[in-house]
C-alpha cells in the first residue's frame, strides 16, 4: 500500500488498492440540515466518501463546508467542493483551513458553472484563480505549510486533493494533456463527468494510460442513472459538455414509460461493471442527482458491496 | 477602440426633461465609428429629444455639437462659448468623456451611452469584445487569444468542461476562447505549450488594484 498523507477515508481507501466509490449530496435550499444528513444517511454504508457539491448550476444553497461539517459530525468522508467562481484566493484559503479546523479531509477543487445558469445571473464571478490554480493552492498549503503569500501557516491543512475532468468536452485532442496538467498542479484524485459514451471515455482512458497518468493519479469515473427519456433528451441537448449517444436514448425510448428509471438503473450497473475492467479506473464517483435512495442498489448490483473496512 | 451602445430613449429623457437648456455633445472618435456617439447621433438623438419635448409640452431648448475626443483638453478649445451657455450636457463619449467633462464643467453632464468593451470591428456593423485592460498582457503565451475578456470564467487553464463544439457553455452563439488558443497554438505549431501551466494572476494591476494612471516623467 502506497503510504497516505492526509487523514482522508477516500485516500485510505485507494492506495489501498481497493476500487473506490464516492457519491454526492446537494445541500438544500433552506437553513434546515436535515435534508443533507438524510441524504447521507441513505448512502452512508455503501460509499467510502461523500461530496457535497458547492451552489451546483450557480443555485444559492445551504453553503457545501457547513454541509460537510454535518456529515463529518455523523462520521462520515466528505469531499468539500470548491468552485472558485464565488471566493477569491483570501476566501478560497480562508474556507479550506476551515474545513480541515473540522476534520474535513478531502477538496475537490472546481471552476464552477457559470453564473449565468443559475438563480443570480446578475451577480459578479470571482475566477480569481481557476480550478488548476485552487488545486496547486491548496497543495501548496498542505506541503509546505504556506498561504499564497509565503507566510506560515502553523498547522496546515490536512486534505486529499481532487479535480475533476470532463472526457467529453471539446476539444477532444487536448482532454488528455488537461488532465496531465491538472496532475501537474498537484491533483490526487480525479472524479470525471458523467459517462454515457463508453466508447469515448476508454478511448480518453486509453490516452491516459498511454502516458502513464493513471499511475499518478486515481481515476473515478462518474455514474448518473438516468431517470427517463426525457432525461436522456434534455442532457444530450441542453447540458453542454455532456455526451448522450442516440443508441441510449433509443435504449430508454424502447421501454415503457413506467419501468424507464429501472432501466437507467440497469445501465448505470452495465457501465459500471464494464468500466471496472478498464485499466486505470481507480472507483467510481455515483451522482445519483435527488436519487439517492437508489445508490445503494447500483452499488450492490454492481458488485462493489460490501465496502472495504479501513481503519 | 471603445464601444458604447446608446441608453434606452426612456432613460435620457427622464435624466435630462427637468432642464430648461440642454446641449447633446458627440465624441467622433471611438464611439462614433459603433455609430452610438459620434456627432451625427447627437444630431439625431437632439432632434428626438426635441420631438419628445414638443409631444410632451416641455419647454427646453436643445442644441446639438461635438467635439473629436471629449478625453483631452486641447479638443474642448472651440466649444467653451457653448458649453458656458448650457445648462446641462448629455455627452454622448464613452464613460471617460462623460467624466472628463464633469471634472471641467460645473454643470450636470449626463452620459448618453453605455460603455461596454473595447473591442474590434471583425465585419460592418460587428463589435467585439477582445481586451478588459487587465493590465498585464499573455497574449504572447496563448496564441493571440485573451483569456481574460473572452473566455466567460477568466479560466486561464482552461478550456473548462462546458466547451462544446467550438462553444462556450453560457451561450451557443458564443465562441469558447480556449477552443480558439489551442487552434491558433497548434496553426502556429505550439501546441506543446499548452501543457505549460499558467501561474496566478496578479491582480492588483488591475482594477482590482485601484485606480490606475501612469505619468510621462519626460513632459
Amino acid at each position: 500500500m502506497a503510504a497516505t498523507v492526509t487523514g482522508s477515508k477516500l485516500e485510505k481507501i485507494l492506495k489501498s488498492g481497493h476500487q473506490a466509490v464516492t457519491s454526492e449530496c446537494g445541500p438544500p435550499r433552506s437553513s434546515d440540515p436535515a435534508h443533507i444528513k438524510e441524504k447521507g444517511e441513505l448512502i452512508k454504508d455503501h460509499v467510502d466518501s461523500i461530496n457535497v457539491t458547492d451552489n451546483q448550476t450557480s443555485v444559492t444553497r445551504l453553503c457545501s463546508l457547513a454541509a460537510c461539517i454535518h456529515l463529518k459530525g455523523m462520521g462520515l468522508d466528505p469531499v468539500l467542493q470548491m468552485v472558485v467562481r464565488d471566493r477569491n484566493r483570501i476566501a478560497l484559503q480562508s474556507d479550506i483551513l476551515g474545513a480541515a479546523s473540522f476534520g474535513i479531509n478531502n477538496i475537490l477543487c472546481l471552476s464552477g458553472d457559470h453564473q449565468s445558469f443559475g438563480d443570480s445571473p446578475q451577480a459578479s464571478n470571482v475566477f480569481d484563480l481557476d480550478s488548476m490554480q485552487l488545486v496547486q493552492t491548496v497543495r501548496y498549503m498542505r506541503d509546505e505549510g504556506k498561504f499564497l503569500s509565503g507566510d506560515e501557516i502553523k498547522a496546515p491543512p490536512d486534505m486529499f486533493v481532487g479535480a475533476a475532468a470532463n472526457p467529453f468536452g471539446d476539444p477532444f485532442k487536448i482532454r488528455v494533456p488537461r488532465l496531465a496538467k491538472k496532475v501537474a498542479s498537484g491533483a490526487e484524485f480525479i472524479q470525471t463527468q458523467c459517462i454515457y459514451n463508453l466508447d469515448k471515455f476508454e478511448k480518453w482512458m486509453e490516452g491516459v494510460r498511454a502516458r502513464g497518468l493513471h499511475e499518478e493519479v486515481y481515476i473515478l469515473a462518474g455514474i448518473t442513472p438516468l431517470r427517463s427519456v426525457g432525461m436522456a433528451r434534455y442532457l444530450q441537448k441542453n447540458v453542454p459538455g455532456m455526451d448522450v449517444p442516440d443508441e441510449l436514448i433509443e435504449r430508454m425510448k424502447g421501454v415503457d414509460k413506467k419501468k424507464q428509471s429501472d432501466e437507467g438503473i440497469n445501465i448505470a450497473i452495465e457501465s459500471i461493471q464494464r468500466l471496472k475492467e478498464v485499466e486505470g479506473v481507480a472507483g467510481f464517483h455515483v451522482m445519483a442527482i435527488e436519487w439517492e435512495e437508489k445508490v445503494p442498489e447500483i452499488v450492490e448490483r454492481s458488485g462493489l458491496y460490501p465496502r472495504p473496512q479501513i481503519d | 477602440m471603445i464601444v458604447g451602445e446608446q441608453k434606452p430613449f426612456e432613460e435620457i429623457w427622464e435624466m435630462v426633461k427637468g432642464h430648461k437648456q440642454l446641449t447633446v455633445f458627440g465624441c467622433n472618435t471611438c464611439v462614433a465609428v459603433c455609430h452610438q456617439g459620434g456627432n451625427k447621433e447627437a444630431g439625431i438623438i437632439a432632434a428626438q429629444l426635441r420631438m419628445r419635448a414638443t409631444q410632451d409640452d416641455v419647454d427646453i431648448e436643445i442644441i446639438d455639437s461635438g467635439i473629436e475626443r471629449q478625453c483631452e483638453h486641447e479638443f474642448f478649445e472651440k466649444t467653451e462659448e457653448l458649453v458656458k451657455k448650457s445648462e446641462a450636457i448629455l455627452s454622448l463619449a464613452c464613460g471617460i468623456g462623460v467624466q472628463f467633462m464633469a471634472e471641467k464643467y460645473e454643470i450636470p453632464i449626463y452620459p448618453g451611452l453605455n460603455t461596454t468593451f473595447l473591442g474590434d470591428v471583425p465585419e460592418t456593423g460587428l463589435y467585439t469584445e477582445k481586451c478588459q485592460a487587465c493590465g498585464d498582457c499573455v497574449l504572447g503565451v496563448t496564441g493571440g487569444v485573451c483569456p481574460v475578456s473572452r473566455c466567460a470564467k477568466r479560466l486561464f487553464n482552461g478550456p473548462c468542461g462546458g466547451s462544446t463544439t467550438g462553444k462556450c457553455e453560457i451561450s451557443k452563439e458564443t465562441e469558447c476562447a480556449w477552443q480558439l488558443v489551442v487552434d491558433r497554438l497548434e496553426a502556429l505549431g505550439r501546441l506543446d505549450t499548452y501543457e505549460k501551466i499558467m501561474p496566478l494572476k496578479d491582480w492588483s494591476k488591475d482594477r482590482s488594484g485601484g485606480p490606475r494612471s501612469f505619468k510621462l516623467e519626460d513632459f
